[in-house]
């Protein structure tokens, strides 16, 4: 393995970080500019949203089945059961369902992107879309940028609710707890804070998701090996992002809505 | 198509009298970690010409063709394509540019994804206001060129690697671009192959009188060109009458040590007395 001085190292790291900035800004700044593709879009919505949605409804379902029943044990040691619904609705809406779904999404969609567009780079085709006269960030990436965000933000809300039907099935068939009472605990409790959360981070995520698996993607080299190492980086990279961008937009959140 | 030609005088495309230059290298030089790949290179394009580049595997030759696109920037010097300075063009002031520029890659590089059609169409269909039916012509007309007319349908991975350049050569001439770039065409094909290639590449020369610039290895697929004609009437690449040659607007550059090192035709060429271009030609 080839050793590389600190300098050299950091240099590299500011590099990248440079690089997927500008990627990331030029691929909102081509939603202002001409030619949209607009069939590339819905093309890529079906492919991440749609093609995604059976992961998304079985994660979002069996989160919400397990919290249900590891918080059962807890709650029924202090006689608060009646409270289980409540706490499956704020910990899917607020955290788990936004941050699961941006787990399961980047693993199946941020690869994809970065082993399509790796791809296409070694291949060279991303230097023909260019010699054709095609921008391909304006093709490629943008698309892929809007569909994600776009879909993201649904398939969270569907999470969320299968997460709360996951764990209405535990509490009613495991646990013996009145479905009434389940859904209208679990409904009143939440805020427009809460909501307001949950909704807030599949927009980021989707944005993290779809850039950072672009970014690892167009910038491969190095053959089918570089395209394989571009898709591996692609999901570790959005999975950590996903996990820090929740911690600080949760405590800015928190923050902003006076939580204690 | 135009009209078949029939005298020799016709069938000729004749250099221009202070021809117009297409594309003009001034002093380029590039360098990829620390390596230097081309220093100080210039060289000129007229209009209607066409340019063989040869040097030993990674002299620069393909790096010329991405110089010409503006797909790489030089460290130094300047280029000018059609009369604009590519080295001072935005990567967005390029696109326009770049669609009067047809380009064929050493790879093919066809978009696996989409099927043959719509590679060829590729360039119609991002202009977005070509009717339907005339894109569809124009497909049509252009796989016809490379007679490839039942290969619509197909994916570039169900076609052979002398099809998939047949395809890459019907992509790019499917605007008629004012300047073609090949990036070795024939590499990697057999004979018979590379001779098709090789006559579509006169036949654009001769019939469109397009600008190229032709990177290759192989100086027998040069040679070819610079002693052969299109004819229309036949549809087939023939050989020049004795006295003839020389009418080929048919240049050689010679890349060596990072450097050009011979620029001018076939028999300035075989009259070289460079050692180094008589062991390459011979």
């Amino acid at each position: 393995m080839e050793l590389i001085s600190p300098t050299e190292f950091v240099r590299d790291i500011v590099q990248t970080i440079e690089d997927y900035s500008l990627l990331a800004g030029q691929s909102v700044a081509n939603l202002f500019r001409h030619p949209r593709y607009f069939a590339d879009m819905l093309q890529q919505a079906d492919l991440i949203g749609v093609g995604s949605l059976p992961i998304v409804v079985l994660t979002g379902f069996f989160t919400g089945a397990v919290l249900a029943l590891n918080s059962s044990t807890t709650l029924q040691r202090f006689g608060s059961l009646s409270l289980l619904g409540q706490l499956v609705s704020v910990g899917m809406v607020r955290e788990l369902g936004p941050v699961l779904t941006g787990l399961m999404v980047a693993g199946r969609n941020s690869s994809g992107m970065a082993s399509e567009l790796g791809s296409m780079v070694v291949t060279e085709q991303i230097d023909a879309m260019r010699a054709l006269g095609t921008d391909p960030t304006k093709k490629l990436i943008t698309p892929r940028v809007v569909s994600t965000v776009f879909m993201l933000f649904f398939l969270t809300i569907i999470s969320d609710l299968l997460g709360m039907v996951g764990g209405g099935a535990v509490a009613r068939g495991l646990l013996g707890i009145n479905s009434h009472q389940y859904w209208s605990t679990a409904w009143q409790i939440l805020t427009f804070q809460d909501v307001f959360m949950g909704l807030v981070k599949p927009l980021l995520f989707g944005f993290i998701i779809s850039t950072v698996g672009c970014y690892y993607g167009i910038s491969a080299r190095g053959g089918t090996q570089g395209v394989g190492r571009a898709t591996t980086q692609a999901v570790v990279a959005s999975s950590v992002f996903i996990l820090l961008v929740d911690f600080f937009v949760t405590k800015l959140l928190m923050a902003v809505f006076g939580y204690q | 198509m135009a009209a078949p030609p029939s005298t020799i005088e016709q069938r000729l495309p004749s250099q221009p009298d202070g021809a117009t230059e297409i594309i003009v290298f001034e002093n380029v030089s590039i360098a990829f970690d620390e390596k230097k790949v081309l220093e100080g290179i210039s060289f000129r394009l007229n209009k209607g010409e066409t340019k063989a580049i040869f040097g030993v595997a990674g002299s620069g030759k393909s790096t010329i063709l991405k110089l010409t696109l503006g797909l790489l920037k030089p460290d130094e010097g300047h280029i000018y394509v059609l009369g604009e300075d590519v080295t001072q063009m935005r990567e967005n002031d390029l696109f326009d540019l770049r669609r009067k520029i047809g380009m064929v890659f050493q790879e093919s590089a066809l978009f696996d994804s989409l099927t043959v059609r719509e590679n060829v169409a590729f360039r119609l269909l991002e202009e977005g206001n070509i009717p339907e039916e005339e894109v569809e012509k124009r497909v049509r007309e252009a796989l016809s060129f490379v007679e490839l007319e039942g290969t619509m349908d197909k994916f570039p991975s169900e076609l052979s690697g002398g099809m998939r350049r047949r395809v890459a050569i019907a992509r790019a001439i499917i605007t008629q671009p004012e300047i073609l770039l090949y990036d070795s065409p024939t590499g990697g094909l057999d004979p018979v192959t590379s001779t098709t290639i090789i006559q579509l590449i006169v036949k654009q020369r001769d019939v469109y009188k397009t600008s190229s610039l032709l990177v290759t290895h192989r100086l027998q697929d040069a040679f070819t060109m610079a002693t052969h004609y299109f004819d229309l009437k036949a549809n087939e690449m023939r050989p020049l009458p004795p006295g003839a040659r020389g009418e080929i607007p048919m240049g050689f550059l010679i890349l060596h040590d990072c450097k050009v090192i011979f620029d001018g035709n076939a028999h300035e060429l075989a009259q070289s007395k460079d050692e180094y271009i008589r062991e390459y030609i011979s």
